[in-house]
């Protein structure tokens, strides 16, 4: 298995009455899968298991052939740092580096800064129409152009697993189409996984398996 | 990883290049004062000793040593009592070293004008670099740097200063002849105007030159025994030359004309001792110092100041220290979320703790190499602003 696949999953926060309880979710490789649900769902809380930044009380969550469980606080950040993407919903970006030094951050502390990295990375970012602010500062662009460098730098490592926690919030329709076509792409070409935590209800059609997060949650 | 850390900080600090400009001058100044402080005593040690301890003893009226010292050795510029010449005979007269006057009571602009004689050039060892020696009244030879500072050479002329602006029958500025340059000694004689004894005078008023009163009757107020009285047409002379050098006339009594102090080499250390036996006398009008002791006391007193000042800038410094260590606290505080976001990407905690390590380094190393620049650029200037402080 060369997925995603969480098992018997269970996680609460401390002195919250919030439950979340997943007894099997399977996304393949090559596919995307939707996580719909209004705010304070619980959305990016099971992202954060998927990706492994937040340890269930029970259960499995198997990225690949490799148990999130079974590793150490250290191996998941490897693990994460070169097998996982993470487009976070506020960005995350630092402001005072560069486009090109933003995207290219991750393979940095992964001492992978090859030319053909770069190569690749200047062409996401051509792709994602932010190439002609290369050199910027992450601080100086708008919304829009931010939220597309945060899926730049996502994709830039090739991960194997994808996780997008709306990605396409900040976008006119003409970027947002672009941006899921782009990500669609790279899931086929790669094989990859892609998880996509939404509320547009527009995207759903790209996402022929996806599940509603009130379904997991008490 | 650890340049990817050194990246980042590199990043983040130059970005805010400001704050740490800012930061880093705070630490550099803390750090400088002490450095400088040490520096700049270094340096007034140095000009002041070769001086000191090349001035084996020094008489002059009675007061402070001190200000006797720094106005004989260093031509600074203060009132002191004078001492009557004929304490320069009584010093010749017991034979028992040589005895070198200095007058050094008035300036050509900033220059320090030194009416002494020709002794003087040989225990300096200053010689004629260009040019030749005093010749006549009204001569004076230059110090190096007061020739190249005011583009100054021989043949040209420089005027004495009017010391008092107010006193209004005062001598007008005397117009000297340059006749010579000096080797540079890299002491204050290198600031001075060198002038024969008698010159001084001359600037001083004790001597004067004006038309032969003789020749020209209608100067004459009225005629006593043996005397003429000149009214106030006689035409005053305010510059020596071959022509008019016969003009110049001294009045009163000679023994009782003022010097500011005596340079003593005595022949050999008995007589050394027996001269400073002599000066021993609380009543005595003039006293007799070793350079050398005032100038340990003044550097006894100014390595107590600094120890103290060391103290003091010790506690700025922890002081400094302790706000540095708060402001990068309250900075990394601030960006938390940074760090949780390159945390959840995979970056260790080890490579977050080497960008925030590599942080603090950056600005240290900034202060310290401001400190650096300061304290050179003062090491450089010292001794220039020390002789300043002594002028």
């Amino acid at each position: 298995m060369s997925g995603i696949s969480l098992q018997d999953l269970s996680f609460s926060y401390p002195g919250s009455s919030f439950r979340l309880h997943v007894n099997g979710l399977e996304v393949a490789p090559g596919a995307g899968f939707g996580l719909l649900g209004p705010s304070g769902a619980g959305k990016t809380t099971l992202l954060r298991l998927m990706t492994g930044l937040l340890q269930p009380q029970s259960g499995l969550v198997q990225l690949g052939n490799t148990a999130l469980q079974a590793l150490s606080e250290a191996e998941r950040r490897a693990f994460r740092l070169s097998e996982v993407g993470l487009v976070f919903q506020d960005f995350a970006l630092l402001d005072y580096l560069t486009v090109e030094e933003n995207i290219l951050l991750p393979q940095r502390f992964r001492s992978h800064t090859s030319a053909s990295a770069s190569d690749r990375a200047r062409d996401l970012a051509e792709r994602l129409e932010i190439g002609q602010h290369w050199q910027k500062l992450a601080g100086q662009l708008s919304q829009g152009e931010r939220q597309r460098i945060a899926i730049a730098r996502a994709l830039a490592h090739k991960p194997r697993f994808v996780f997008a926690d709306e990605p396409t919030a900040s976008l006119d329709s003409r970027r947002r189409s672009r941006v899921m076509d782009l990500l669609m792409e790279y899931t086929h070409e790669q094989q990859a996984c892609l998880v996509m935590v939404t509320h547009d209800t527009e995207l759903m059609p790209l996402f022929p398996n996806h599940a509603r997060v009130e379904d997991f949650t008490s | 990883m650890m340049l990817a850390a050194l990246h980042l900080a590199w990043r983040y600090v130059a970005r805010h290049r400001l704050q740490t400009l800012l930061l880093a001058g705070a630490l550099a100044l803390v750090i400088t004062l002490p450095l400088c402080l040490r520096v700049v005593v270094q340096a007034t040690e140095a000009t002041m000793r070769e001086r000191a301890v090349s001035t084996p003893q020094l008489v002059g009226a009675r007061g402070s040593a001190l200000d006797l010292m720094l106005t004989a050795l260093y031509f600074k510029r203060q009132p002191l009592p004078p001492v009557a010449m004929k304490h320069l005979h009584e010093l010749r007269e017991a034979n028992l070293g040589s005895a070198i006057p200095l007058d050094v009571r008035f300036h050509a602009q900033e220059s320090p004008i030194v009416g002494t004689e020709i002794e003087y050039f040989g225990l300096r060892s200053l010689r004629i670099a260009n040019g030749k020696m005093i010749t006549r009244l009204g001569d004076c030879v230059l110090g190096a740097r007061t020739a190249l500072r005011r583009g100054l050479k021989p043949g040209d002329a420089i005027f004495s200063s009017q010391e008092q602006v107010f006193d209004m029958a005062g001598i007008y500025p005397l117009k000297m002849r340059i006749t010579g340059v000096l080797t540079p000694n890299g002491t204050p004689d290198d600031d001075a105007v060198f002038v024969d004894l008698k010159t001084a005078w001359l600037i001083q008023g004790l001597a004067h030159g004006h038309e032969d009163v003789s020749t020209t009757r209608d100067t004459v107020l009225k005629t006593e025994t043996d005397n003429l009285v000149a009214n106030a047409s006689v035409r005053m002379f305010n510059e020596v030359t071959d022509k008019n050098l016969d003009g110049f006339h001294f009045h009163g009594d000679t023994s009782a004309y003022e010097l500011s102090a005596i340079l003593v080499v005595p022949k050999d250390p008995k007589s050394e001792a027996l001269l400073a036996g002599r000066f021993l006398k609380g009543t005595n009008a003039v006293q007799l110092i070793r350079p050398r002791e005032e100038y340990d006391a003044l550097m006894s007193t100014l390595f107590q100041v600094q120890t103290l000042a060391f103290s003091v800038l010790g506690l700025t410094l922890i002081a400094a220290a302790a706000i540095s260590a708060l402001v990068f606290a309250l900075s990394f505080r601030m960006r938390r979320r940074e760090f949780k976001t390159l945390g959840d990407v995979g970056v260790s905690p080890l490579a977050l703790s080497l960008t925030k390590l590599f942080e603090i380094t950056l600005v240290g190393a900034g202060g310290l190499a401001l400190a650096l620049i300061i304290t050179l650029f003062v090491q450089w200037n010292a001794s220039t602003w020390v002789q300043l402080l002594l002028k």
